[in-house]
């Protein structure tokens, strides 16, 4: 049984037909991406599996569980963790309160706790903002708020929506890092990217989503020599 | 003249605050509701309204029973102030259930118009059960503190001092809860960006349910106050005041919910100015009854030149 399974999701926004069938898989313990162009569908990938769009066919599973269209919030407290493209912050809250409410399921105070040095652990940068409006943070280190904040629930599948937008390559290079770590301490990661180069090289497997089909599944490390792959996405 | 107008001062500053802390409470429930679904719901009014008439109720029924006489005030009045909210809280969350969450992706001017409705069914249906139960839809309730207390050349109503109260210790209640408590800030955020709220495993309807609760039991509460204050009371009551406290609302940025208790607080003073000095000031040519109007312009003046009111938004937001 997979951990979490796509299979043949269709979305539409409006008259749009943004996902044609869309089926992917993540087993437990992975890193997966999905590369593509802008417009591709990623981003509505990662909004069908927590029910932020509707599905109008097909089915999406976690855990053996059948969570399509159910309420965004339940699906989530099952152990998804969201990183949205763009961040998302609450940027009027403060830093403390961002991670707090990124914890909101959790009712144990001290586990929340323990969570909050883990966070600081990975992003100490976060512990010296802490009672800073999260607006007021840079790029960077608002992306390691949001990441932080999807961690604050421990989720067992962490998605990320282009986390490396807009940010300098070494606070990419650092974040990357971050993941690489949190996966093998067990996270399984479906990360988006655009920046396919530096993903490819992180994950385990790839699929390349185009036009809102999944035109390629494989090895990241095939994916990477793949030609048509190298001339589209890597250039 | 001069001398008179700060003579009489002191007065229509405490008139003045007594009235804005009427305005203040009803203000935030318009700012708070404003500000998780930017729907400006004109049944607030009403709400106000029907916890005056639901006070009211209790109180001349436990007069009907002669109990009255045999409780503690204060008990009577604390009592009757729980079971407003309570009723009026529930109201609010019903009406967001019925009007409101159905058109919650239809265009702005929907629900708008459906705020205007659910403010006109509650009107009539007040207006209904009380010429039913006492022959006229104007109502003389029971006054429960009627004496005045003076302060040298200042006349205050022991009732304005309970109002006054009742409204400090609802609004610093509230303004606690939203700032320091899980709920508080899960409503903040999902005012913030709902999508994102709810992928923090919030309940987004359920927070929602939670601001119309607040905001209405405050304004049900104030309406209980009000019919203290002023005696009678009408089902059109909430039309006028509903408009000033969303005035007030405006005048402190609306969505802010401390901006909205200093909003009340300055039309209120201001209202009791110009009701008390119009009149002198202008050697007689505008008196007392432009205190409204007054009111009004300063909703437009704010509308003008300062649309986000004295407190709007202070954090810039970066992309
Ligand atoms: N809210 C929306 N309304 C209408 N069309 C949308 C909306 N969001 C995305 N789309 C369309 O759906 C397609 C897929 O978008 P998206 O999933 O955001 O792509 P990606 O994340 O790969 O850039 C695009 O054609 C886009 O224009
Ligand atoms: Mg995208």
């Amino acid at each position: 049984m997979s951990f979490l399974v796509l299979e043949n999701v269709h979305v539409y926004y409006g008259g749009v037909h943004a996902l044609k069938g869309v089926s992917l898989t993540v087993e437990q313990g992975e890193i997966v991406t999905l590369i593509g162009a802008n417009g591709a569908g990623k981003t509505t990938t990662l909004r069908a599996v927590c029910a932020q769009v509707k599905v109008r066919e097909g089915r999406v599973t976690f855990q053996g569980r059948d969570i399509t269209n159910q309420p965004t919030h339940e699906v989530v407290s099952l152990g998804i963790g969201h990183v949205p493209e763009g961040r998302r912050i609450f940027s009027r809250l403060t830093v403390k309160e961002n991670l707090d409410i990124g914890a909101f399921s959790v009712r144990d105070k001290s586990l929340v706790k323990r969570r909050l040095e883990q966070v600081f652990a990975c992003f100490p940068r976060l512990k010296e903002r802490l009672n800073q409006k999260a607006g007021t943070l840079s790029g960077g280190e608002q992306q390691m708020l949001a990441i932080g904040r999807a961690l604050m629930s421990e989720p067992s599948l962490l998605l990320l929506d282009e986390p490396s937008m807009g940010l300098a390559p070494v606070v990419v290079e650092q974040i990357f890092d971050i993941l690489k770590d949190l996966n093998q301490r067990g996270t399984t990661l479906l990360l988006v990217e655009q920046n396919a180069f530096q993903a490819l090289q992180l994950a385990h497997r790839g699929y390349v989503i185009q036009n809102g089909e999944i035109r390629m599944a494989d090895a990241a490390r095939t994916l990477l020599e793949n030609e048509e792959v190298k001339a589209a996405y890597l250039a | 003249m001069i001398a008179q107008t700060l003579q009489s001062l002191p007065q229509v500053l405490v008139d003045g605050v007594t009235l804005g802390a009427v305005y203040a409470t009803v203000a935030i429930g318009y700012t708070m509701v404003y500000g998780i679904l930017e729907l400006i719901n004109f049944a607030h009014g009403e709400i106000f309204m029907s916890g005056a008439f639901i006070g009211t109720a209790i109180l001349l029924v436990l007069n009907g029973a002669g109990w009255l006489a045999h409780l503690p005030k204060l008990l009577v009045l604390l009592l009757t102030l729980l079971v407003a909210m309570a009723l009026t809280g529930l109201l609010g969350m019903g009406i967001e259930r019925v009007a409101y969450r159905p058109l919650r992706h239809a265009p702005r001017l929907i629900p708008l118009i459906s705020a205007i409705g659910v403010s006109f069914v509650l009107q009539d249906v007040v207006r209904f059960i009380a010429e039913w139960r006492t022959g006229n839809y104007i109502v003389t309730g029971v006054t429960l503190y009627g004496s005045e207390v003076n302060f040298g050349s200042i006349t205050v109503k022991s009732n304005a001092l309970f109002v006054l109260g009742a409204a400090v210790v609802m609004m610093a209640g509230l303004d606690l809860f939203v700032r320091k408590t899980k709920w508080g800030t899960a409503m903040r955020a999902v005012a913030q960006d709902k999508d994102t709220a709810a992928l923090m495993s919030i309940n987004v309807n359920r927070v929602i349910a939670l601001t119309f609760f607040m905001g209405s039991a405050l304004g049900g509460a104030t309406g209980v106050l009000f019919a203290q204050q002023y005696g009678t009371i009408d089902p059109y009551i909430g039309f006028i005041l509903g408009l000033k406290a969303f005035t007030a609302a405006v005048l402190g940025g609306i969505g802010n919910i401390r901006g909205a208790m200093f909003g009340g607080f300055v039309l209120g003073i201001l209202e009791m100015f110009a009701s008390a000095e119009l009149g002198p000031l202008t050697g007689g040519v505008l008196g007392a009854e432009y205190k409204d109007v007054f009111a009004f312009i300063i909703l437009i003046a704010v509308l003008l030149f300062k649309p986000e009111g004295l407190f709007g938004q202070a954090v810039k937001e970066k992309v």
